[in-house]
């Protein structure tokens, strides 16, 4: 069996700072991740690969530094990394890069035929959850998304039963291969890698591919003028909470009553109100 | 059949950087084992670069490092509780492309000079925590990692895991540290707008200056300050001896916070915005406290051998320079096909003898245990150069005869003649 992982390689959000005066996004000392969600993707292919001895190749299409990010995921048992690195590919929005994916898992198809397809259920940085979704359409292939758990793969009839978190529970779905599966988070903590491979990760290729290897003729489809997208405006939200007040006094009733008035000056509404239910 | 290494390497921050560089370069097998998630993610320093020990490794580093700010203007104030005396030096002799020192922040760069070690040929492996050595007999063999199928084997280990060197206390080349031999230092980084930082400090083309601070700060603990520029944040920083620091129950985050609200130093922060806080264990124990940096079939670099020069601000450069000279000591032992036992591995001793690293350290090799215990060089003497140049120049009618014949008589208040001589004699015998 042939899996394939779609990864991205994110900038860690918990530690991103917004310029104090131009508002920009602060990437300098930021470090770079392998995207959260991609690793509980990473982890069911892992689980699979453990089950049925599946080949695991993981995909990623970003600047060379990217390469960091397969090579993590190499670490963790995948056997092959494919990182599509173009500077036609700069500017992709995810129309554009849906695309540029799509063709080069056509590629990989045609050396070693993929029965499935991961991904995280979205990305970190730019939480559209559209990637995914967009390559199973460009290929035609089944689409699962916010899996749970796979609860059974028969190999031989090519068909999947997994479990689908929906708005009310839990759906039950089964599916013919080959298909792309998003994953949902929270399932499958990754594991720790063993020495070995972390050993063999580090000297690994990560094979590059511009979009030549991918197969990509047409350049009107990727980068930034395959992105219909337009980024309008960046800016740093405020914050809703006003400071903290402190208010100081002795008796608990005359504190009740400045925080009352205080209240009330704020929000004339609520002193109406509350005014009703006394009366 | 496992594959065996020249050379495995505990700890990806200068010390072992440098060496596994040196190696590799050199055509030799090396393996270096990082507990953290990439090199320099654990690291806490100042931080000024001393360019000298990287330039024997790297000779064009500053084509590619991520380097700040050269050192142009060095000030060293000595603070009393609302000021400070003073002495900057300037030059406009350094530049860029000539400069013996430079602020860094340590996490780029620490990735940096690990790039290029890889680049080099080093097989490099990050998250991964050597819990063990393994010894056959009395000789170390290989290490023990917290991964599964977790052993590696090699001729030759080197220990550059730090001022905490778990590995060399658990192994025994190391006793426990001792909080009288290490210091505590807390670190912040406040960002700054270029523009402002440059007009506030008088900087153009990438100079940068340096402030080192003893005094009233650290409250007669043993311990000093520091506060750098670099290209748009100022890192300040306060360290104290740990054993001073429990005696006196301050927590060091406050002592930091005193220090930023510091009349001669809160104007220089002012409108900054705080990046980063972190705390670091410094190795300050000196020549005495180091430990038995070599034996059969190890070597021990940087702070986790206690390579640290406190009087001079200077640490990762004795790290990178006992990095380097155990790699070249390594290079030699294999070119004569040697074993790398004791008896061998003392040439690494050697090398560092002959090197500014343990001549500085012997050189102030007394100087803790003299300034821990008179501490008039942290408390009096601050207060008295400050009260002293306050009056002297203060003009307010009296007489400048009346003046300087009662500014004596003040200070001979604090400190008589005789203790002032003894102090002297004191400070210049532990320098020597």
């Amino acid at each position: 069996m042939h899996v394939v992982i779609l990864v991205k390689q994110v900038p860690d959000s918990s530690q991103i700072r917004v310029h104090p005066q131009t508002g920009t996004i602060m990437r300098q000392g930021v470090p770079a991740i392998l995207n959260p969600y991609d690793l509980f993707a990473l982890e069911k292919a892992l689980e699979l690969k453990d089950a049925y001895g599946s080949f695991l190749t993981v995909l990623s299409m970003g600047p060379l530094q990217a390469e960091a990010a397969l090579r993590k995921a190499l670490s963790y048992g995948a056997d092959e990394a494919i990182l599509l690195s173009d500077r036609a590919f700069a500017g992709s929005d995810t129309l554009a890069t849906s695309y540029a994916l799509a063709a080069a898992l056509k590629k990989i198809d045609s050396c070693r035929k993929i029965d499935i397809v991961f991904a995280g259920k979205q990305t970190i940085d730019g939480d559209t959850g559209q990637v995914g979704p967009g390559v199973a359409r460009r290929l035609g292939l089944q689409l699962l998304t916010y899996v749970q758990e796979i609860k059974h793969i028969d190999y031989e009839k090519k068909k999947v039963l997994v479990h689908r978190k929906s708005e009310k529970g839990i759906q039950v779905v089964s599916s013919q291969l080959p298909c792309l599966m998003t994953i949902l988070d929270g399932h499958s903590a990754i594991r720790y890698a063993s020495l070995p491979n972390m050993i063999r990760a580090a000297k690994a290729p990560v094979k590059i591919w511009n979009r030549m290897d991918a197969g990509i003729e047409d350049i009107s489809k990727i980068g930034l003028k395959g992105s219909p997208t337009v980024v309008g405006k960046v800016f740093a939200p405020q914050s809703s909470r006003g400071p903290a007040e402190m208010m100081e006094g002795e008796e608990p009733e005359v504190l009740c009553s400045i925080l009352l008035e205080k209240l009330f000056k704020k929000y004339p509404e609520v002193e109406k109100e509350v005014l009703q239910q006394v009366r | 059949m496992k594959e065996k290494y020249d050379c495995i390497i505990v700890g990806a921050g200068p010390g072992g950087t440098a060496a596994a560089y040196t190696l590799a370069s050199n055509g030799l097998n090396v393996i270096q084992l990082e507990r953290g998630e990439y090199p320099g993610s654990k690291n806490v320093q100042g931080a000024v670069l001393y360019a000298n020990s990287l330039e024997k490794i790297i000779p064009d580093f500053r084509m590619d490092a991520p380097l700040e700010r050269f050192l142009a203007e060095q000030r060293v104030w000595i603070i009393d509780k609302d000021a400070y005396v003073g002495t900057t030096h300037r030059t406009a002799a350094l530049n860029w492309d000539n400069a013996d020192r430079y602020t860094i922040l340590r996490a780029p760069f620490d990735r940096w000079f690990s790039k290029k070690a890889q680049e080099a040929g080093v097989l490099l492996i990050c998250e991964t925590t050597v819990l063990d050595l393994i010894k056959e007999k009395e000789r170390v063999v290989g290490v023990r990692t917290d991964r599964e199928d977790g052993e590696l084997y090699g001729e030759v280990v080197i220990l550059a895991d730090g001022v905490n060197s778990m590995l060399a206390r658990k192994a025994g080349f190391r006793k426990e540290i001792v909080a009288k031999e290490v210091a505590l230092g807390v670190k912040e980084t406040i960002f700054i707008p270029q523009e402002i930082l440059e007009n506030r400090f008088g900087l153009v083309d990438n100079q940068g200056v340096a402030i080192e601070m003893l005094g009233a700060i650290t409250r007669g603990m043993l311990g000093t300050a520091f506060l750098y520029t670099n290209k748009e944040s100022i890192s300040i920083g306060i360290g104290c001896l740990l054993a001073d620091l429990k005696k006196e129950k301050i927590p060091p985050f406050e002592l930091l916070e005193s220090l930023k609200n510091h009349p001669a130093v809160k104007p220089l922060i002012v409108g900054g915005e705080v990046k980063e806080y972190s705390a670091h264990l410094i190795p300050e124990g000196g020549y005495h406290a180091m430990p038995q940096i070599y034996g059969e079939g190890w070597m021990i670099v940087g702070d986790a051998a206690m390579l640290v020069n406190s009087i001079h601000r200077e640490g990762s450069n004795l790290a990178m320079e006992s990095g380097r000279l155990a790699a070249e000591t390594v290079i030699e032992i294999k070119k004569k096909n040697a074993r790398f036992n004791k008896m061998n591995l003392v040439l690494y001793k050697e090398k560092l003898e002959k090197s500014f690293v343990l001549k500085d350290l012997r050189k102030y090799k007394n100087f803790h245990a003299v300034i821990g215990k008179n501490r008039h060089f942290l408390t009096t003497y601050p207060e008295i150069m400050n009260v002293s140049l306050f009056s002297l120049l203060q003009v307010d009618g009296v007489d400048k005869r009346t003046k300087e014949r009662e500014t004596i008589k003040n200070i001979l208040k604090k400190r008589s003649v005789s203790g002032i001589l003894q102090d002297a004699i004191q400070l210049w015998r532990a320098t020597r």
